[in-house]
């Protein structure tokens, strides 16, 4: 389980290279296999970014980044991008494609045997509490909120990727969806084992779903801690948090 | 004289002028479809030509179009006196209100579907073509509904350089100082231009993706 598959050395980002303020800097982690990190920060904090760095959707401009132990700018991004499960908070269904065909994508994509594509669709439906036969025909027009965003998780899973990158996957839901979702999610990462980043400016999500969560502020980590250990830091934007989410000092979950 | 008599008396004239008219105006719509559908998606992956090409086809748009016609005969190959000429006009008048509309509809997607098509490791094609495209047909063809019923319109004026059409009757008119006969040309080019409106229109509510 202490296996390394992302690293994270002295990086960092700009938007463009001349300007002063960068996005990220000096950025070291190192995220374990089958572990779920928790990116937490404010808006800005450059969290989001951090994420997109991963599958490539952004590129670093200083520093390395390692994937699976190989330097970001040696994969391929198409490649990488198929290895790495991606769950946005807007969930980004295609609107003209069916369910199946959603879900179905990337297998699709990586020419997979026409007989797998139906069955791995209802195993990974399945996985996040839905019937894949009732939905499979379906538009994502008709469906609520939650369960879009169900298929958006099903949809990263498909192709069973080792890593899943998670931007406010349920930032957009109600409270109550929100935190059925947050169970479903939690019961699945036992399932599923895989290395889960999740990006969150929810305290109280971050501790839920992290096993360990790092704390950005202003494009740098200024804090990291597993989440029973969290509540015990002194680093006083991970105060502000605390004190923010009214979360008694230390009384972890 | 009266229209509806003139109307009847030459229908045959009339069916003929139609069916001249709505060759020209098929012809040079599936000639601008062919051109400004594929210039549109070029210019999604080349965006520095993007505004050149609009630039240029909106250019065409504000020559006049008898001007335009009359520019069009002395040029070898494409000029002359008839039916290419008028086509070419034509085509150069369609081009705009396709091209407009097709890089506006490849380009007004939702900026987290193409995100997510990024993410999930499609390439740049892929998403032009299984994304984008699709996701622009109703756009497009709001695009060439527009642009039918102006070439219908225009296309009267082709009549003037001997490509023949409705606009025949209206010319016709114009010299006769007869009402009857302008209205001859006139009634049939209009019903066509609702025609095609309300075809185009039907189809397009068909694809829209709500």
């Amino acid at each position: 389980m202490t296996e390394t598959i992302i690293e994270f050395r002295d990086v960092e980002y700009r938007i463009d290279i001349r300007a002063s303020h960068p996005i990220l800097s000096g950025v070291s982690l190192k995220i374990h296999q089958g572990e779920t990190v928790a990116l937490l920060g404010r808006s800005g904090s450059g969290k989001t970014t951090m994420l997109k760095l991963i599958n490539r959707l952004r590129n670093c401009t200083a520093g390395d980044l390692l994937v699976e132990g190989k330097s970001i700018g040696d994969w391929d991004p198409i490649r990488l991008r198929r290895r790495i499960g991606y769950v946005i908070q807007e969930v980004g269904l295609f609107p003209h494609f069916t369910i199946e065909q959603n879900v179905g994508l990337v297998p699709r994509l990586e020419n997979w045997p026409t007989d797998r594509f139906y069955s791995r669709y209802c195993e990974v439906m399945q996985m996040v509490g839905l019937s894949g036969e009732q939905y499979a025909t379906k538009y994502p027009r008709e469906l609520s909120g939650g369960q879009r965003q169900r298929v958006g998780v099903a949809r990263a899973l498909a192709a069973d990727p080792a890593i899943l990158l998670m931007d406010e996957p349920f930032g957009a839901l109600d409270p109550v969806t929100r935190a059925e979702l947050q169970q479903e999610f939690l019961s699945l990462e036992h399932r599923v084992s895989k290395t889960v980043v999740i990006v969150t400016h929810d305290l109280r999500e971050a501790l839920l779903l992290g096993t360990r969560v790092v704390l950005l502020d202003s494009g740098r980590i200024v804090a990291e801690a597993s989440s029973k250990e969290f509540l015990k830091l002194d680093q006083p934007v991970a105060r502000e948090f605390i004190a923010a989410s009214e979360l008694v000092p230390g009384a972890a979950k | 004289m009266n229209v509806w008599h003139f109307i009847s008396s030459h229908r045959a004239e009339i069916l003929t002028a139609t069916r001249e008219h709505l060759t020209l105006v098929v012809i040079s719509m599936v000639i601008a479809v062919a051109v400004a559908v594929p210039l549109g998606l070029a210019l999604v992956t080349h965006p520095r030509l993007r505004s050149s090409a609009l630039a240029l086809a909106s250019v065409f748009q504000t020559i006049p179009s008898l001007a335009l016609f009359g520019f069009l005969i002395p040029l070898p190959f494409l000029g002359g006196i008839g039916m290419r000429t008028a086509i070419v006009a034509l085509v150069l008048y369609a081009i705009l209100p396709i091209l407009r509309n097709t890089y506006v509809g490849l380009t007004g997607i939702d900026p987290a579907i193409l995100e997510a098509a990024e993410a999930m490791g499609m390439t740049e094609q892929q998403i032009l073509f299984r994304v984008r495209l699709p996701l622009a047909t109703s756009f497009i063809l709001a695009g060439i509904r527009t642009a039918t019923v102006i070439t219908i319109g225009v296309a009267t004026i082709a009549a003037a350089i001997g490509a023949g059409g409705l606009g025949t009757f209206i010319f016709r008119g114009v010299a006769m100082v007869s009402d009857a006969v302008i209205l001859a040309g006139a009634i049939p080019a209009a019903l066509l231009a609702l025609l095609a409106d309300f075809l185009l229109g039907l189809l397009e509510r068909r694809l829209r993706i709500a």
